[in-house]
């Protein structure tokens, strides 16, 4: 930019921008590699056997190759379980959180009632309390209906999803009402107006939001440690977490093999879609202005 | 539109037309807020309620119920327990939030002045962490950050330097960096987009204007940028700010809490408590003064908001 618009009289300027440039990409890129640096080394140690990692802890890559690590890994623990039970709750724990937030979205957006404006202010409140507040009454309640140690226990609660009806309720409000009169002009009722036109026009909030919940279902830990007993029923972060508590200091390169197991196909998955991914990631970030 | 804004004549002239066909329709409304509500009471506002009862009460989730006053706040807000956990906690809030968002201010202006296909790749470098599973995060830190011959910090810090390095994991002096270091490198990425997001909607004439008027980088950056960029900084912040006072998954993970007392905080307090030494009013006391202190922190960061956020309207 500056180097298209040089200041008379600094004809040093446009030449200074280049290395400047230079220096900002070496700085950034140096800093990526950093970030990328533990999965890098995971991948290497998960291929490396328990005696070079205590006699040549620097060496980066493995000598032998040891491939076994990852069979052993899957041996010791029921980890294509935990993968289906991972990935089961989180389909399903985003399907009800879109449909159920975009209809109480539709309502504030679109339906007038009295109390409207109340509702949606307290709606806003409980966005306010962290579930580790109301853990304990949930375990007991729960309990009491007999869903603890069940994969319903992690997926009702995370359908209460406040911040979900508002980011919808902003993508609604942006929605042309003449769209909406045109059906209704052609008979349709609330539910299909809702239905077939609505939900259409809002495909990247819905995007968005199916893609944030979907990772905070998959990655969560809390929740599954504190409703899931049975080693059957285990998500893929309880079970690693299990795996490397009875596998302790010794058996790294298992260890970092099981997390390679769980993380390079998330990693894959967010190559693949990485642009919208990215982007709808930061505009529900700024989605509360 | 007024022949379907069958609302009081007030109200039918208030919303333009954009504000959408607001029929004034109870039972439909009921219909569609129903699943969402009936989500929110049951899991979350009932939840909240049996949570102020049982802050005041002695329980051990089987026998008899007692009523004790303020005793569980009082003994919570008196024992070393929880005072140490609250202070690891604010410590760790006040590690993470200003270097991890510094960190992404910087980055973000870094890359929002480069152009073309490296900029692209930079971010998704720095956004791999916030897709990644915080136990699995965890297990690949620990490896780098262990006091003995795997950890590759220590071991390189010692063979390049000569220095040896501290126990990262288990030394209560550097637990708390450790754990800043881990949950930074996992949220960087995240911050540094919204941040990315927030710095593209700035318009270019400011910039333009500012470099025209003789303004430096950082007479620029100070001036134009940080202040246009405030609301987002103030938005991230809120939400750093909550989630640090949160910390749970990464720590648990890395530094076993129950064996070192510097990595004990708030929410493994409350978990601790409630689900391991089964005391479910003092579990529910420590909860219940995390949220205060939410709340607290929260409202003092939106009254400093007035004078340091740019609004521009």
């Amino acid at each position: 930019m500056a180097a298209i618009t040089p200041t008379p009289g600094t004809p040093g300027t446009p030449r200074r921008v280049r290395p400047g440039q230079a220096a900002l990409h070496a700085v950034l890129l140096l800093g990526g590699l950093a970030m990328l640096f533990p999965f890098v080394w995971m991948l290497l140690t998960s291929f490396k056997g328990v005696h070079q990692m205590i006699n040549n802890p620097l060496d980066w890559l493995p000598d032998p190759w040891r491939p076994q690590n990852y069979p052993d890994a899957l041996g010791k623990m029921p980890f294509g379980r935990a993968y289906w039970n991972s990935l089961y709750i989180a389909v399903v724990t985003v399907a009800l959180t879109l449909l159920t937030s975009a209809m109480a979205a539709y309502a504030f957006a679109r339906i007038r009632f009295r109390g409207s404006g109340v509702l949606f202010v307290l709606f806003l409140a409980t966005q306010m309390v962290p579930i580790q507040v109301t853990l304990v009454p949930l375990y007991l309640m729960l309990a009491r209906i007999g869903l603890v140690d069940s994969h319903l226990a992690l997926i009702l609660p995370a359908v209460a999803n406040p911040f979900a009806v508002f980011l919808l309720r902003q993508f609604i409000r942006a929605v042309p009402v003449e769209l909406e009169e045109a059906a209704r002009i052609d008979g349709a009722g609330r539910f299909r107006i809702f239905w077939s036109v609505v939900l259409p026009n809002i495909r990247p909030g819905l995007g968005a939001l199916g893609i944030i919940t979907f990772l905070t279902s998959w990655n969560s830990f809390l929740m599954p440690l504190v409703f899931l007993n049975t080693e059957e029923l285990a998500t893929l972060p309880l079970l690693l977490q299990r795996f490397s508590g009875e596998h302790g200091a010794v058996e790294y390169g298992l260890i970092l093999a099981a997390s390679a197991i769980a993380v390079v196909p998330t990693l894959i998955a967010f190559l693949i879609g990485q642009r919208r991914i990215i982007n709808s990631m930061a505009a529900s970030g700024l989605g509360g202005r | 539109m007024a022949l379907l804004t069958r609302a009081r004549p007030r109200a039918a002239a208030a919303p333009p037309a954009g504000r959408g066909v607001r029929t004034r329709d109870g039972w439909w409304a009921a219909f569609f807020l129903a699943p969402q509500v009936l989500c929110l009471l049951l899991f979350l506002a009932f939840p909240l309620a049996f949570a102020l009862v049982l802050a005041f009460v002695q329980w051990d989730g089987l026998g008899p119920v007692t009523f004790v006053g303020l005793d569980n706040l009082g003994a919570q807000l008196t024992s070393p327990a929880f005072l140490d956990a609250t202070w690891n906690t604010i410590k760790i809030a006040l590690i993470t939030v200003p270097v991890g968002l510094g960190l992404a201010v910087a980055i973000a202006v870094g890359l929002n002045s480069i152009r073309g296909r490296a900029a692209h790749v930079y971010r998704v470098l720095y956004f791999l962490p916030v897709v990644t599973s915080s136990v699995a995060a965890a297990l690949m830190w620990q490896i780098i950050l262990a006091d003995n011959e795997n950890g590759v910090l220590n071991t390189s810090l010692e063979r390049w330097f000569g220095i040896s390095g501290p126990d990262w994991l288990f030394d209560p002096q550097w637990v708390i960096v450790s754990i800043s270091i881990v949950t930074i490198w996992s949220s960087l990425g995240l911050n540094v987009v919204i941040f990315l997001a927030g710095l593209q909607t700035i318009p270019p004439q400011l910039m333009e204007a500012a470099r025209i008027d003789g303004a430096g980088p950082w007479r620029t950056f100070r001036s134009i940028t940080l202040p246009m960029l405030s609301p987002t900084v103030f938005f991230s912040t809120i939400v750093a700010v909550i989630s640090s006072l949160q910390a749970f998954d990464q720590i648990y993970v890395l530094v076993d809490p129950y064996k070192n007392e510097g990595a004990r905080t708030i929410v493994y307090l409350v978990w601790r408590l409630g689900f391991r030494e089964f005391q479910l009013g003092p579990s529910s006391a420590a909860a219940l003064l995390l949220l205060v202190l939410t709340l607290l922190v929260t409202l003092v960061q939106f009254a400093a908001q007035k004078r340091l956020v740019h609004y521009d309207s």
